[in-house]
């Protein structure tokens, strides 16, 4: 009885967790651009701004949820669910820390990669059933481009598959006790955190919704709560892929000193910073640019890694 | 069609244009000034120089002015030569150089020839550092401004206003740079085609002085295809509104029929529609004697059903100067044995008797456009320079196609001006005039004869006698004078290819017509091919005659007093103007309802139980019949205020109120006309008169503004920031809006002439197959009258007998007035100011007789009324005959021709 | 590659740079002379209206929020009868200024003038004219342009010659 009872607890704190840093992070996105852009950012709402959240938060409640008449009603509400709930489900199998993890699943990160395909349909059916030009044409490069990447955003996590011996995530930190994966999974870390931006469709790579060229992409004909789903969607996605790669590459909870639950959201805060980073500083390709860097550097490239790591592991194997 | 060389290129061109004319209809954009397709060549302002080629390997070229070179097979010629590029630049560089800086104050300033042209050629710096000379202006009368500072010396509106428009008082004066067109001294311009000049001047010398007073520049203008209301001849306009209000109105080039003019009538006239007497929502009179009051739509429609339900004997009054749709509609509201014209019998059976003189086809009526090619015209009794101004203007060019006839004998080709101008000055054309005073053709008439209304129509058939003597009724008691005079317009007649007789109803004659039709006959007998042409009252007399009325206002009036009628229904007539004011009161008291459709407030509507605000002609599309028979279809320019609409919709309402199934289908005009031309093969040509209201030019409706139209977003702003949707508009294929194709629209749908680099009335050239022919496509209109094939052959035999008349009886003809003698455009104040004082006029030798002068009152009495008025000497006027103004304001009214008295007025002294 | 992770070096230590952003409120923003705020009609340096009513400024306007009417005095001079603003769909894009020949309208520095009620910002003749001429103090329209209206007799505009005697044949 305790123990569903503590699991409840655990589920729902991770979910409100998940739900309110990824909202935070709207601010904090601001605020950090606005620093490496040699401004302040949303300064104004209650000390540094940080209300800005809440401001932006009773805006979108308030604003009109308007459906346009020439969209497919059921699918154009459906689709920001399926984002949220698409990207909110992997949080189950993290580690936060020894014990706490909604569910360890022993095929953890398989879990997470069959999640994240699932998050193209809101993308997909949101561009399709808006029933409008750049929605369409935004969903079809977001079709093409988080499939290209989940090719080899899989195929890089294989090495660290290989290496801790188990797809369960808590096993996988168990693993890196001597040193993280980011050392011998190098190659595998910067594809998959390249792999990572593509996914959630971040710049440099956001032409699904390259605001020149097709207005807002997919979700052009979005306002109101439906566009707020959308917006969290893409930073739990940030949020997500910055704790990924803390687990799998940097050893998760573990560190020194400093307990257990205090590691993790601190590593998953750089890459956070990074993300915005990245943003700050890089200008977006041309898609089809994004195309063959996908299909003929990355996908190589991972492959290699794989074949290396497979090699280096039979040789001190034997 | 002969084939030129134009910059290299192989062109098709018509044989005996001239180079500039060709270029321009080959779409082809060369500059020009001095040059105006009604008014031909002169080669005065060198801005339209091409260089000509001998031959093909001719490269150095001479720069020649095509507008004085003839296109002739095999011409080479270059307009993009830089050589003559930068002459035309330099030439207009010089026109510029005294042009004032005043395009901002500038009433041309937006759709000025001189601005197009400029930048055409592509000057753009005054490299002159020397000062500008300046001019004095005139006062020139309330139509035009005057700015002679802005002339560039192209001579057009002299060429225009003297020599085609033969007014005498605007003239060129001084001498070499100092050149100076005006009047001798400043006043008004004495001739009725002043208007055009501002259409004529490249600049801004003449502009518009009513438009002035409330401007607008042109791309602000909310503009649609139009009629002119003002006349019968109807000429096609484009009026413009801005605001709610109507702002001016321009020349709609129709080939056919009123070309490149309008008369000042058509142009000025416009303002009544802005008028404070407009009626805005329905007024209701619960009782008689008390005061209208405003109820709204819905309170109108049901006491007009009240009044107008089935237990009551409803007749309708109808009207000459509304749309053939809102006279047709309240025909089926009453049914056709109620509907009656709103006129008197005797002036409907005139216009019955024209009606079948034309259908049963004495002889076939010409467009006014061909009016102007006939080789003899014979005026019988019909003041047209007053009646149908633009048939006159017509006219007036007879002089000079005989010249041109001569000229082209020795080789010089008809838009060579200047040579054939200096013979048609002093020619005569073969044009007689029979009228009872003398008229404004009079001066270029190889000869006019002036007589009481009996013995012009005497005449009349004198010439028919005397053309078919086997046949034709003989007059009896001629003097040997008039059968000389029958002689000779009888042979001019019958020698001439086709000869036109010209006649109306401004006499309200029988004899008249009659004469005017046994001509015809007589000349289709002795195998002439003659034109017979009538100049009606009002803009849609002749759709109203084809409409068939149970009778005029006499018979209206028995029906009520019989009491086989008690509720009238009259829309847009003012019955006070039609007949004496003690016979429309008493026909409104004999009945028990009168419901009034009309715009303005008149005594008719004063009277009336229940008043509905129509529509005024800028505000409403309908069909309009003009005396040729021409349908024609005019649009709302405007929208209007409040509860106006259109006299059709009131009674379609009105009908489905009482449930008449029939109204229920009536959803927009093309709906009555497709009723229209079922009920009556007259009218089957209706349904193609314009392309319907589903018709789209590229998937959109042709927008009424102009792609530049501005204030979208602030004219209405002050009332509420939140901007409107642009009014529906069911009826017709254009829209209040300035989004649509901008290619250009079939011709009876064209909203304004403008082309890339063309923003003057210039921009027409655009829209012609060739200049100065018809539009691409089909110039607006469908006859409705064609001649039957088997002609009239019967003669009218009932001539005229020359009564003499007794001691003191004076035979009374009405005299018609260019401006005063039409309703609605008198209320426009530029035409009211020159507006006649209602007067009676006599011969000074009656006048000397009677004991009364220039000025003197005279009592004027006809069939026991009796008035007083003053007296105006016309010497041209016979003898024992007194003329009186017709439809002035203030004039009582009387039925004319008649008989009666004029002695002096016994004053105090 | 190296200059992906050079740029975001470069773009990271922006962190340790100082703040562009003026904090309008408490900081008063700088006056470039070519700012484009609030519209204003001028006067002429005679204090009267420099506005002829020529129409340019609607014409030009990309969001036509500008209508006015002609109207004319005794003379014959040209005035607006009414002038209005829409400011709630005003891009103060400066075409106006650009097509006016009489510099009547311009642009002036000031933009503090939002309002809670969309129908506060529509400005008419009386919100527009200021007392003064502006921006280009000497220009008046009426001493360069050709027509007379009251300003000064035919002939006496800067770079006019009298009028003509039409009356004179003389060479």
């Amino acid at each position: 009885m305790n123990e569903i009872l503590l699991h409840i607890i655990i589920a729902l704190v991770v979910l409100i967790g998940a739900m309110s840093v990824s909202a935070s992070l709207i601010w904090l996105e601001r605020r950090l651009l606005g620093v490496w852009q040699d401004r302040y950012g949303p300064n104004r709402v209650g000390p540094f701004g940080l209300f800005q959240v809440m401001a932006d938060m009773i805006k979108i409640f308030f604003k009109e949820d308007w459906i346009p008449p020439f969209a497919d009603k059921p699918v154009f509400v459906l689709a920001p669910a399926i984002i949220v709930a698409a990207t909110l489900i992997p949080y189950a199998v993290i580690p936060f820390s020894p014990g706490i993890v909604v569910a360890n699943l022993n095929i953890g990160l398989l879990f997470f990669l069959a999640m994240a395909s699932l998050s193209v349909y809101g993308i997909v059916l949101g561009g399709w059933s808006s029933r409008s030009k750049y929605p369409l044409l935004g969903s079809l490069r977001a079709t093409a481009q988080l499939l290209s990447y989940e090719v080899f955003m899989g195929l890089s996590l294989m090495g660290v598959v290989m290496m801790a011996g188990s797809f369960s995530l808590e096993a996988i930190v168990e693993a890196q006790r001597g040193l993280w994966f980011c050392i011998p999974q190098f190659a595998g870390f910067v594809i998959f955190f390249i792999a990572g931006l593509a996914e959630t469709h971040r710049l440099p790579f956001d032409l699904p919704e390259a605001e020149s060229e097709l207005i807002s992409g997919f979700h052009t004909e979005y306002s109101g709560l439906k566009f707020g789903m959308f917006f969290v969607g893409e930073y739990l996605g940030v949020t997500f892929t910055s704790l990924m790669i803390a687990t799998l590459f940097f050893g998760g909870w573990q560190g020194p000193l400093l307990p257990p639950i205090v590691w993790l959201p601190g590593k998953t805060l750089v890459f956070i910073c990074l993300f915005i980073l990245i943003r700050a500083a890089l200008p977006r390709p041309r898609y089809d640019q994004l195309m063959s860097f996908a299909w003929k550097i990355l996908l190589p490239l991972s492959l290699l890694n794989l074949l290396a790591t497979a090699g280096v592991l039979l040789i001190l194997r034997k | 069609m002969v084939t030129i060389h134009i910059d290299g290129l192989p062109y098709e061109v018509e044989e005996g244009q001239n180079l500039l004319q060709a270029c321009l209809s080959r779409g082809l954009n060369l500059p020009y000034f001095c040059w105006h397709p009604a008014l031909g060549s002169v080669g005065a302002c060198r801005q339209c120089a091409v260089k000509r080629f001998k031959s093909e390997k001719d490269e150095r070229g001479e720069i020649i002015m095509a507008c004085m070179t003839p296109a002739e097979a095999g011409v080479r010629i270059s307009i993009d030569d830089p050589e003559v590029a930068a002459f035309r630049k330099s030439v207009i560089e010089w026109l510029m150089l005294n042009h004032p800086h005043d395009c901002p104050v500038c009433d041309e300033g937006g759709e000025c020839h001189l601005q197009d042209m400029t930048v055409m050629t592509g000057h753009a710096y005054r490299e002159n550092r020397f000062k500008k000379r300046t001019y004095p202006n005139q006062y020139l009368g309330a139509f035009l401004n005057h700015e002679m500072n802005r002339c560039i010396q192209c001579y057009r509106c002299v060429r225009y206003y003297h020599d085609y428009a033969g007014a005498g008082d605007l003239n060129v004066f001084a001498s070499r740079d100092h050149v100076y067109f005006g009047r001798g001294r400043a006043g008004r311009l004495e001739s009725g085609f002043s208007g055009n000049l501002v259409e004529i001047c490249p600049t801004g010398v003449f502009t518009d002085k009513t438009l002035g007073r409330h401007y607008t520049r042109k791309w602000d203008l909310q503009t649609a295809p139009s009629v002119c209301v003002h006349c019968a001849l109807g000429c096609n306009t484009i009026p413009g509104s801005r605001y709610g209000e109507l702002r001016r109105v321009r020349n709609r080039y129709n080939h056919e029929v009123n070309g490149y003019f309008l008369c000042d009538r058509g142009r000025y006239g416009y303002e009544f529609v802005n008028c404070d007497r407009r009626i805005r929502a329905p007024l209701v009179r619960t009782s008689r004697g008390v005061e209208q009051v405003l109820v709204s739509t819905e309170d109108a429609l049901k006491s007009a059903a009240a009044m107008l339900s089935e237990r009551r004997k409803v007749i309708g009054i109808g009207s000459p100067r509304a749309s053939l749709e809102s006279n047709f509609a309240l025909l089926r509201l009453v049914g056709p044995k109620n509907f009656h014209a709103g006129i008197s019998d005797k002036e409907l059976e005139v216009l019955n008797l024209i009606r079948d003189v034309l259908c049963l086809g004495a002889a076939r009526t010409p467009t006014l456009s061909e009016t102007a090619e006939a080789g003899a015209v014979f005026v019988l009794g019909e003041d047209v320079s007053n009646s149908a101004p633009l048939l006159a203007l017509n006219l007036r060019q007879l002089p000079r196609r005989k010249a041109e006839i001569a000229m082209a004998k020795v080789k010089i080709p008809p838009w060579n001006d200047a040579p054939i101008q200096r013979i048609a000055e002093f020619e005569k054309g073969s044009l007689y005039i029979a009228s009872p005073c003398a008229t404004g053709l009079d001066e270029v008439a190889s000869k006019s004869f002036h007589g009481d209304i009996s013995e012009l129509a005497r005449l009349g058939f004198a010439v028919a006698s005397v053309l078919d003597p086997a046949n034709a009724p003989g007059v009896e008691g001629l003097t040997e004078k008039e059968k000389i005079r029958a002689g000779e317009i009888a042979s001019a007649l019958g020698g001439a290819a086709r000869p036109l007789i010209v006649s109306g109803a401004g006499c309200a004659s029988l004899a008249l017509i009659e004469a005017a039709a046994n001509i015809c006959t007589a000349l289709g007998k002795i195998g002439g091919q003659p034109q017979i042409f009538f100049a009606l009252p009002e803009a849609n007399s002749l759709g109203l005659a084809l409409l068939g009325a149970a009778g005029g206002l006499e018979t209206a009036c028995s029906a009520l007093r019989s009491g086989r009628a008690d509720t009238v229904v009259v829309i847009e007539n003012d019955l006070f103007r039609r007949c004496a004011e003690e016979k429309a009161i008493a026909l409104f008291d004999s009945a028990k309802y009168l419901v009034a459709i009309d715009h303005l407030i008149n005594p008719t509507t004063s009277k009336a139980d229940l008043v509905l605000p129509a529509a005024a002609f800028a505000e409403a599309s309908g069909t309009l019949v003009n005396n040729e028979g021409r349908a024609q279809r005019f649009y709302r320019v405007l929208v209007p205020e409040f509860e106006v609409k259109e006299s059709w919709r009131w009674i379609r309402d009105i009908m489905r109120f009482l449930g008449r199934s029939e109204a229920e289908k009536w959803h927009r005009l093309d709906d009555l006309s497709v009723a229209m031309a079922a009920l009556n093969p007259l009218f089957a040509g209706l349904v193609s008169v314009a392309p319907d209201a589903d018709f789209r030019l590229a998937g959109g409706k042709i927008p009424r503004q102009a792609p530049r139209y501005s204030g979208r977003t602030a004219m209405r702003a002050h009332i509420d920031v939140f901007e409107q949707p642009p009014p529906d508009d069911p009826d017709t294929p254009l829209t209040f809006s300035m989004e649509g194709d901008p290619r250009q629209p079939p011709p009876s749908l064209i909203p304004r002439y403008w082309a890339p680099g063309w923003n003057s009335v210039q921009a027409l050239n655009k829209f012609q197959q060739e200049i100065g022919g018809p539009l691409r496509g089909k110039d607006p209109g469908v006859r409705l009258i064609e001649p039957i094939p088997q002609a009239r052959t019967e003669y009218f035999r009932d001539v005229p007998a020359s009564a003499p008349k007794a001691e003191g009886e004076m035979s009374l003809i009405p005299l018609h007035h260019i401006f005063g003698s039409e309703e609605l455009s008198a209320l426009s104040p530029g035409v009211a100011e020159l507006c006649p004082q209602p007067y009676v006029a006599l011969n000074p030798e009656d006048a000397s007789f009677l004991g009364l002068f220039e000025g003197a009152l005279a009592k004027v009495g006809v069939e026991g009324l009796t008035c007083c008025l003053s007296v105006r000497i016309v010497p041209s006027l016979p003898r024992a005959v007194a003329g009186l103004p017709v439809g002035l304001r203030g004039a009582p009214v009387f039925e004319l021709p008649a008989s009666g008295t004029v002695v002096r007025e016994a004053t105090d002294e | 590659m190296l200059s992906i992770l050079r740029t975001l070096w470069g773009v990271f230590l922006h962190m340790f740079r100082s703040r562009e952003t003026i904090q309008y409120p408490e900081q008063n923003i700088l006056d470039p002379p070519r700012f484009r705020g609030r519209i204003i009609l001028s006067l002429d340096p005679d204090g009267q209206e420099r506005c002829v009513a020529c129409y340019l400024c609607s014409a030009a306007c990309p969001v036509d929020c500008i209508a006015l009417q002609a109207a004319q005095d005794v003379n014959g001079r040209r005035y607006p009868e009414f002038f209005r603003i829409n400011f709630s769909r005003c891009i103060l894009c400066g075409f106006c200024e650009e097509a006016c020949p009489t510099y009547a309208i311009q642009l002036t520095n000031d933009f503090e003038f939002s309002e809670y009620d969309r129908n506060n910002m529509v400005y008419e003749k009386e919100d527009l004219l200021i007392s003064g001429p502006g921006k280009h103090p000497d220009y008046n329209f009426f001493r360069v342009a050709g027509v007379a209206v009251g300003v000064k007799g035919k002939g006496e505009s800067e770079n006019e010659l009298p009028p003509v005697d039409v009356r004179s044949l003389l060479p």
